[in-house]
């Protein structure tokens, strides 16, 4: 009954693939020593495409692991996406870690462990595994946020984040054996077949719990606080890395969370969906205009984001998750551009953060300032740019759940944030210049040229995208 | 109906094309500078000769869209780009190609400075502005409407006067939170109808319960973009910061925007709404004809003046438009279409002495007649037409939408005729202080006459005055049996909801 077949491997080709690949990198790394982590994070970007492959070729649907894992459409798009997003953090962070001294062969391989970590959340059916992928995820972030450990910002970063992510695992422990205790079950196989209707109190507080630990993952308010602060101490890649992947991966473990094992007991959490969105939002964008450091900045943009990106959890319906979906993709490509440039901001082979360090961007270096003002404008959702259809679809799937209210308050809180997005655009193109950045390199030039493209190009093409994510979506309310 | 070529798609990408040129410019400075300016000039030329095409390839007779063009963009939505103009939106294109090239012509020598960025930025302006007017879909409306606020931020931002900063932002983000509103609208049409189409959307008839609140959010949009009292504010921060070309767009076709969007979407998708609404907009356009007025007479720079007189003679066109009588609507169409000349030519006479002097306030001149006499008459000419003198096309617009308004509502009519004594006033009286009196100031005693280039950029303009003026059916025939077919169909609905207010409750 045990037997090695029944646990049908092969639909965790990815997640395996990716371990064994992880530990012989790190097999590699050691004897090599730091002077080839060039090799190392080429090696680790390759096994992530590769994983990427596997992962869309010859899928096959089903659980595995004794009904711990599950692979479906659902998980194969946040995987995509995921490792997407991980390999292009990998390729930032390249040239970065070495002109700072942190060139070590780790931090690639810490990258893909949090990406083996994020793809085990993704296709979590129960609440071990859940519990398990998203360590596994946290623990290696905790590393690379304070990888820089010689200085004082990034340790403090990485102390930060583990101290308040460790809270927030201890109140997903809880939540879930609070679920177990009243339900006896830990599968969200199980869950959903026999949670119907009504929900006790304790079940209740069980999921309030379980949603307090996985706002802390993505930094919805009012669990945000350690965003800005670790976005600002950790080094930059790794900040692109962290404002990216493990969002993807948070996001859709929080959709399918609520919407598998507790789909039924929608009318219970809407109302801690709908209120953490909208408290994200606005604190996202009311909090971001007094912010003088960019990635501070960014970090109450991504709090913002996530508020945008929930008000489709919200909803609780099918084009609610494709609009999460799609905003996700799309917030993950613009957000990674961003930090593109964030990174090519060096003066004399100095990283400066400033906003005031960008002014007059627009003269010296127009290719990188028209690259910002592009992901600006879609950040704050201007149209033609992807940006956009990422509200669109999430407010459309609002207005069709009868979520007016919410509605008003998303938009009008974007017009808000707008404001800053477009301040950022006004130091680059209205004020006067001061000294130019350094060359851009042809790594970053390569990951900028891809994502304007994407960004202001997409909604051309965009139809086969669109159906992509709703067909994703649709898989977690087949029943 | 359409002929074999995309000929609205064509009008509005080929600037784009043109921009794209512009950017792959390579050199030294001044080359790139010159190349761009002539770049710029040609597209917007070729766009006007081409929508020319559309001028006399459209059928007069025919009520409903033509020239029309449909391809699945997001075929899984019901979203597609669908392109086609009617009597309204028709000219409203034309406008848009014609003031494209006066506004280059008149930045040739005022914008010194990233020349090649201010030409790419104008030409992406003018596809914007086309798309606008042409789009069927409301989707791709959006898109084309919203996106207009980029090219816009960067111009008035980029190239505007000492407080440019706080007049862009403040131009965005009043725009964009009247837009998120109409968003919402559009988003709980389409989530109603299952379609983004604006024809299918006029021919649905919302519940009138639920009408009530699409269309206030619909005026949130419309009302910022007109603009209408109390939402006028940013209107005259804009005007004066942005440069002269700037201006001439803004109010020129941009303002258009708010009024068309009243008129394709608010009336013919909500009409039960538009008329319990109607007292609203009465009242707003009431208050916007006199208060603004009033403001205009109390302003000592020129720009500004001009702009509260924009939203002025845009309060007529509120009022007109809802009226709803033959009358009114084609009054207000046509007060758009002169505001649009005539306010743009405003604009660019104070941009004429502002390129001289550098300076716009009133009490800096005095007595240019006698140093500049052509510059004299244009602006006199475009004054009178400002004004209301008949024989102008401001004569037409205005009487039209008095002789409407006073139709269906006399005490309006009677108010807003006061706009027209206040509008002489504050305009006679910005000619005088400018141009009559002595010239006793050393610096205006050097100031040359219209260029060349300056006559050139003036006399489409001035012949356009007098056309519409003088032979007005040229241009009432364009949208006459547009009107007729618009207030039968929506007219009668909207007069039962006047009759009895009480049927739109639920």
């Amino acid at each position: 009954m045990n037997s090695f077949i029944d646990l049908n491997l092969g639909l965790a080709r990815p997640e395996i693939f990716l371990a064994i690949a992880a530990l012989a990198l790190l097999v590699i790394g050691v004897s090599l020593g730091d002077r080839h982590t060039r090799l190392i994070a080429w090696a680790s970007v390759a096994a992530l495409v590769i994983a990427i492959v596997l992962a869309i070729s010859d899928k096959a649907d089903g659980l595995a692991f004794h009904g711990l894992f599950i692979a479906d459409d659902f998980a194969c798009y946040a995987k995509v996406l995921s490792f997407g997003a991980a390999a292009l953090a990998i390729i930032m962070s390249l040239d970065y870690a070495e002109r700072e001294g942190m060139a070590r062969f780790e931090l690639p391989l810490l990258m893909l462990m949090a990406t083996l970590g994020m793809s085990l959340m993704i296709s979590a059916n129960d609440l071990i595994s859940l519990y398990v992928g998203l360590e596994l995820q946290s623990l290696a972030l905790y590393v690379v946020a304070a990888i820089k450990r010689d200085t004082i910002k990034s340790t403090e970063a990485g102390l930060k984040y583990f101290v308040l992510g460790a809270l927030s695992s201890g109140m997903l422990l809880y939540g879930s054996s609070l679920i177990y205790g009243f339900t006896g079950s830990t599968s969200f196989s199980v869950l959903a077949a026999t949670l119907t209707g009504d929900a006790g109190l304790g079940l209740i507080v069980g999921i309030v719990f379980l949603c307090a630990g996985l706002a802390f993952k993505i930094s919805a308010v009012p669990f945000h606080m350690w965003t800005p602060d670790v976005y600002e101490g950790a080094p930059t890649p790794i900040t692109a890395f962290f404002a990216a992947a493990p969002k993807v991966a948070a996001i859709t473990l929080f959709a399918r969370v609520l919407v598998g094992p507790f789909g039924d007991l929608v009318g219970q959490w809407q109302q801690i969906i709908v209120f953490i969105s909208i408290a994200s939002m606005i604190l996202g964008a009311v909090a971001a205009i007094g912010q003088k450091n960019i990635k501070r900045l960014m970090a109450y943009s991504s709090i913002g984001n996530v508020g945008f990106a929930l008000v489709g959890l919200a909803s609780g319906t099918q084009e609610g998750v494709s609009g999460l979906l799609i905003y996700m993709a799309i917030y993950v490509v613009m957000t990674t551009g961003t930090f593109a440039v964030i990174l090519a901001m060096r003066r004399r082979g100095e990283a400066v953060e400033q906003i005031s360090d960008l002014a007059g961007l627009s003269r010296s270096q127009p290719g990188l300032a028209w690259a910002l003002a592009i992901f600006m404008f879609s950040m704050a959702g201007i149209p033609p740019f992807a940006g956009f259809f990422g509200k669109w679809f999430v407010f459309l799937a609002a207005i069709q759940a009868g979520l007016n209210v919410l509605a008003v308050i998303g938009v009008l809180a974007s017009v808000v944030s707008a404001f800053y997005y477009i301040r950022i655009i006004k130091v680059m193109f209205f004020d006067q210049p001061t000294e130019a950045f350094d060359r851009v390199t042809p790594t970053l030039r390569i990951v900028l040229i891809a994502t304007v493209f994407v960004i202001s190009l997409g909604f051309i093409a965009g139809s086969p995208f669109f159906d992509l994510s709703a067909n994703a979506a649709s898989v977690l309310f087949a029943e | 109906m359409s002929g074999s070529m995309p000929i609205l798609s064509l009008t509005t990408f080929l600037p784009l094309l043109g921009a794209v040129l512009i950017l792959i410019l390579k050199g030294d400075e001044g080359s790139v500078a010159r190349n761009a300016r002539y770049i710029a000039l040609w597209t917007s030329l070729v766009t006007f000769a081409v929508s020319l095409v559309i001028w006399f390839q459209f059928d007069r007779s025919f009520v409903g869209f033509q020239f029309e063009e449909k391809t699945a963009w997001l075929p899984l939505l019901g979203i597609s780009y669908h392109m086609g103009v009617d009597g309204i939106s028709m000219t409203f294109v034309m406008l848009s190609t014609l003031l494209t090239p006066i506004c280059i012509l008149a930045s040739w020598e005022a914008i010194e400075k990233r020349v090649k960025e201010y030409m790419i930025a104008f030409l992406g302006l003018e596809t914007l502005m086309v798309g606008t007017f042409c789009a069927l879909d409301f989707v791709t409306f959006y898109i084309f409407f919203e996106a207009v606020l980029i090219p816009m931020y960067l111009i008035i931002g980029i190239w505007g006067g000492p407080r440019r900063v706080y007049a862009s932002i403040k131009f965005f983000l009043f725009t964009l939170a009247g837009s998120v509103l109409m968003l919402l609208a559009i988003l709980a049409m389409y989530s109603i109808t299952g379609t983004a189409d604006i024809p299918a959307l006029m021919a649905y008839g919302f519940d009138p319960a639920i009408q009530k609140w699409l269309w206030l959010a619909l005026f949130a949009s419309f009302a910022v973009k007109v603009p209408m009292w109390p939402v006028h504010t940013w209107l005259p921060d804009a005007h004066v910061e942005a440069p002269t070309a700037g201006s001439v767009i803004l109010a020129g076709v941009l303002l258009k925007m708010g009024a068309y969007g009243f008129l394709r979407f608010s009336i013919p998708m909500l009409p039960e709404a538009s008329a319990y609404f109607t007292p609203l907009v009465y009242a707003m356009s009431v208050v916007a004809v006199i208060y603004t007025s009033l403001i205009a007479l109390a302003q000592e720079d020129m720009k500004k003046l001009i702009a509260y007189s924009s939203v002025a003679h845009m309060g007529f066109v509120t009022a007109g438009i809802f009226s709803m009588t033959q009358e009114g609507l084609e009054g207000a169409l046509f007060q758009m279409l002169s505001h649009g000349v005539v306010s743009g030519a405003l604009f660019l006479c104070v941009g004429v002495i502002y390129d001289r002097l550098h300076t716009r306030e009133i009490a800096r001149y005095g007595g240019l007649v006698h140093r500049m006499p052509k510059y004299a008459v244009v602006f006199m000419i475009f004054t009178m037409a400002s004004v209301g003198l008949p024989g102008t096309s401001g004569f037409i617009g205005e009487f039209l939408v008095m002789v409407g308004v006073f139709k269906d509502n006399t005490w309006v009519a009677l108010l807003i005729a006061t706009g027209v004594i206040l509008g002489a006033a504050y305009m006679l009286w910005l000619y005088r202080r400018i141009i009559f009196g002595e010239l006793v100031k050393e610096d205006l005693k050097t100031m040359l006459d219209l260029s060349l280039r300056e006559k050139v950029i003036f006399a489409p303009l001035l012949l356009l005055v007098f056309w519409m003026g003088i032979y007005p059916i040229s241009f009432t025939s364009i949208f006459g049996p547009t009107v007729t077919d618009f207030i039968q169909d929506y007219g009668p609905r909207m007069e039962a909801v006047a009759a009895d207010p009480a049927a739109t409750n639920p």
